[in-house]
């Protein structure tokens, strides 16, 4: 749905060049929740506004439904727009101007005729849960409301593609969770293809089914979200996830620990716990849980165990190979002393 | 100084027929600044750097017409329209005649206003209509202009009042109105009581304008 090739965005600012985006190269699939996460600065939100051209790429290409954006003149652009949709983490709304308005604005620039533009209004309200806001205005409105605003606005026109630049950044977790069920939620019933701006892993984690990890203008990692909580390969990344899923003990902890310490990492399905008892079990090795997790990605467990092992060094390398045929992943974080 | 009241009393019409001619120079003034210098001021605007309608050499030719008129003095200004002012209205006095050169130089300085009222609006809000596939008209008009109403209220008032200052410059030189009246009175022949009761008169207007237009601002401002 979204392709992006080679893309670089340099700006310009008093004789000093940045490259706010490095040479960059997504593919987006349809029907996909694509999420991009980095620290400030990263240049997440230039690869996004690259993507409708509200910032102009000064290398590359960028196709959205097959068209190449950056050969449309300035009409077949705004038409291609139309099928963008897009809000932002201070939802931009127009203040002096009726909720119903903000709305209405999206359609008129797809100069659906009037009568037809009340009935899509109301159905928008509908979906975002504001129909009693109808001929409010934006100030007088919550955080959640405003973006439920910004999203009705967004999909007027059914788009095939929702970018959201922090589009829960500004909200309380609570609201934010409602906001991201409500994106969830377009992106199963109508199909559409989005692309999520955050800093907040927990965010990735909860919407997005593949993500890409940005730095200095860069993708450092990208692939599907279980893949790369599971098995995270950059330092950066390993460092993101660490806020949603912990892979660390405390060094005091293991000062006292004299056994092999590993970590044991269970995907899917596989019930970690009973796989790593009826090891012990069979093999001459004793077992002490140091720490231990379960966490739901895309509603997929992912496990994380951390143990001592004390026994002969050969039964715990076998005990070891035996776990990993049980489909988990074994990492040796220090052998015993 | 003395005031008498008496003396007033007796020069009441006059005092009256100068402040409606003032008005009514005013008014024109304000009118054609509204009419040229709005358009001109959101062209201003759009043709800058970043903005939807980028266009350097119209910013800038715009730009340099607008600095070169206000840098004009207004005296001056008078004087060389005279030309203009003969041709457009036939006579080169009265209040009709004063109100071509208060055009001439309300136009750019309303444009200015114009101009950062509405770099006064939050980008953000312009960029999602540009996302949105907005037409630059539609932009203007269902965007930029609401956005900046109250901030376009408030260079009105600021316009009306700088003209209040410039209409009795303009009256001096033959346009009537309150300003010459004072000047003529009170200041060629030591009248005290017209000279105080058109400086209080002036006064007032400029409260009231000032008062009134702040508070329709506030009124039409749904933030
Ligand atoms: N309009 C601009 N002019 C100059 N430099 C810019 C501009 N926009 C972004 N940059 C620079 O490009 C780099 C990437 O910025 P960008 O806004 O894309 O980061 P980000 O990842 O979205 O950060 P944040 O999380 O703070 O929003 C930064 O170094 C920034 O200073
Ligand atoms: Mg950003």
């Amino acid at each position: 749905m979204i392709e992006i090739r080679n893309l670089t965005k340099v700006y310009h600012t008093n004789k000093r060049e940045i490259k706010g985006v490095d040479n960059v190269s997504i593919t987006v699939n349809e029907g996909e929740v694509y999420g991009i996460a980095g620290y400030s600065g990263a240049g997440k939100s230039s690869l996004l506004r690259c993507i409708n051209l509200l910032e102009k790429p000064t290398i590359g290409k960028i196709k959205v439904d097959g068209s190449d954006l950056t050969l449309l003149n300035k009409s077949d652009l705004r038409l291609a727009r139309l099928k963008i949709g897009m809000i932002f983490q201070h939802f931009n709304l127009v203040s002096q101007k009726t909720v119903a308005e903000n709305i209405a604005f999206s359609l008129k620039a797809a100069k659906l005729p009037k009568e037809e533009m009340k009935v899509r209004v109301d159905e928008l309200l509908d979906m975002v849960g504001l129909t009693d806001k109808r001929d409010v205005f934006p100030g007088q409105l919550s955080g959640g409301q405003k973006q439920r605003v910004g999203i009705a606005r967004a999909l007027a026109n059914n788009p095939k593609v929702l970018l959201c630049d922090e589009a829960t950044s500004a909200l309380d977790p609570t609201t934010t969770k409602s906001i991201l069920n409500l994106l969830k939620k377009i992106n199963r019933e109508l199909n559409i293809t989005i692309v999520i701006i955050t800093h907040e892993m927990d965010v990735v984690k909860d919407i997005c089914h593949r993500m890409a990890i940005m730095q200095d203008g860069r993708v450092v990692e990208d692939g599907p979200v279980y893949d790369v909580f599971s098995n995270p390969k950059e330092e950066l990344t390993k460092e993101f996830i660490s806020s949603v899923v912990s892979f660390e003990i405390p060094e005091t902890i293991l000062k006292h620990v004299k056994g092999t310490i590993v970590k044991v990492l269970f995907r899917g399905d596989v019930a970690g716990e009973g796989v790593i008892s009826g090891t012990l079990k069979k093999f001459n090795v004793e077992g002490n849980f140091l720490h231990g997790s379960i966490d739901y990605i895309q509603d997929l467990p992912l496990g994380i165990f951390v143990m001592e092992l004390v026994g002969e060094s050969n039964e715990i390398q076998k005990a070891l190979q035996y776990i990993e045929k049980q489909s988990a992943q074994v990492e040796v974080i220090r052998n015993g002393i | 100084m003395e005031f008498d009241v008496n003396h007033l009393i007796e020069f009441i019409p006059e005092i009256n027929s100068a402040f409606l001619e003032t008005l009514y120079m005013i008014s024109i003034a304000l009118v054609v600044a509204i009419i040229i210098g709005l358009p001109l001021g959101i062209l201003i605007f759009i043709t800058d750097k970043g903005l939807f309608l980028e266009n350097r050499v119209a910013n800038q030719i715009l730009g340099f017409i607008v600095n070169l008129i206000r840098s004009i003095p207004f005296i001056i200004l008078l004087v060389a329209l005279i030309p203009l002012t003969v041709a457009l209205v036939g006579s080169m006095i009265g209040p009709t005649a004063a109100s071509v050169s208060l055009s001439v130089a309300a136009i750019p300085f309303f444009a200015r206003l114009v101009e950062s009222a509405l770099r006064e609006v939050n980008y953000g809000v312009i960029e999602a209509a540009i996302a949105a596939g907005g037409t630059p008209w539609m932009i203007i008009k269902d965007v930029i202009l609401p956005e900046a109403k109250a901030g376009i209220i408030s260079g009105i008032t600021i316009t009306i009042v700088s003209l209040v200052g410039t209409s009795a410059v303009a009256g001096t030189l033959g346009g009537g109105g309150i300003g010459d009246l004072a000047i003529r009175f009170g200041y060629y022949r030591y009248d005290d009581t017209i000279m105080i009761t058109t400086v209080i008169i002036l006064i007032i207007f400029v409260q009231i304008i000032q008062l009134a237009g702040d508070k329709i601002a506030k009124v039409v401002n749904k933030k």
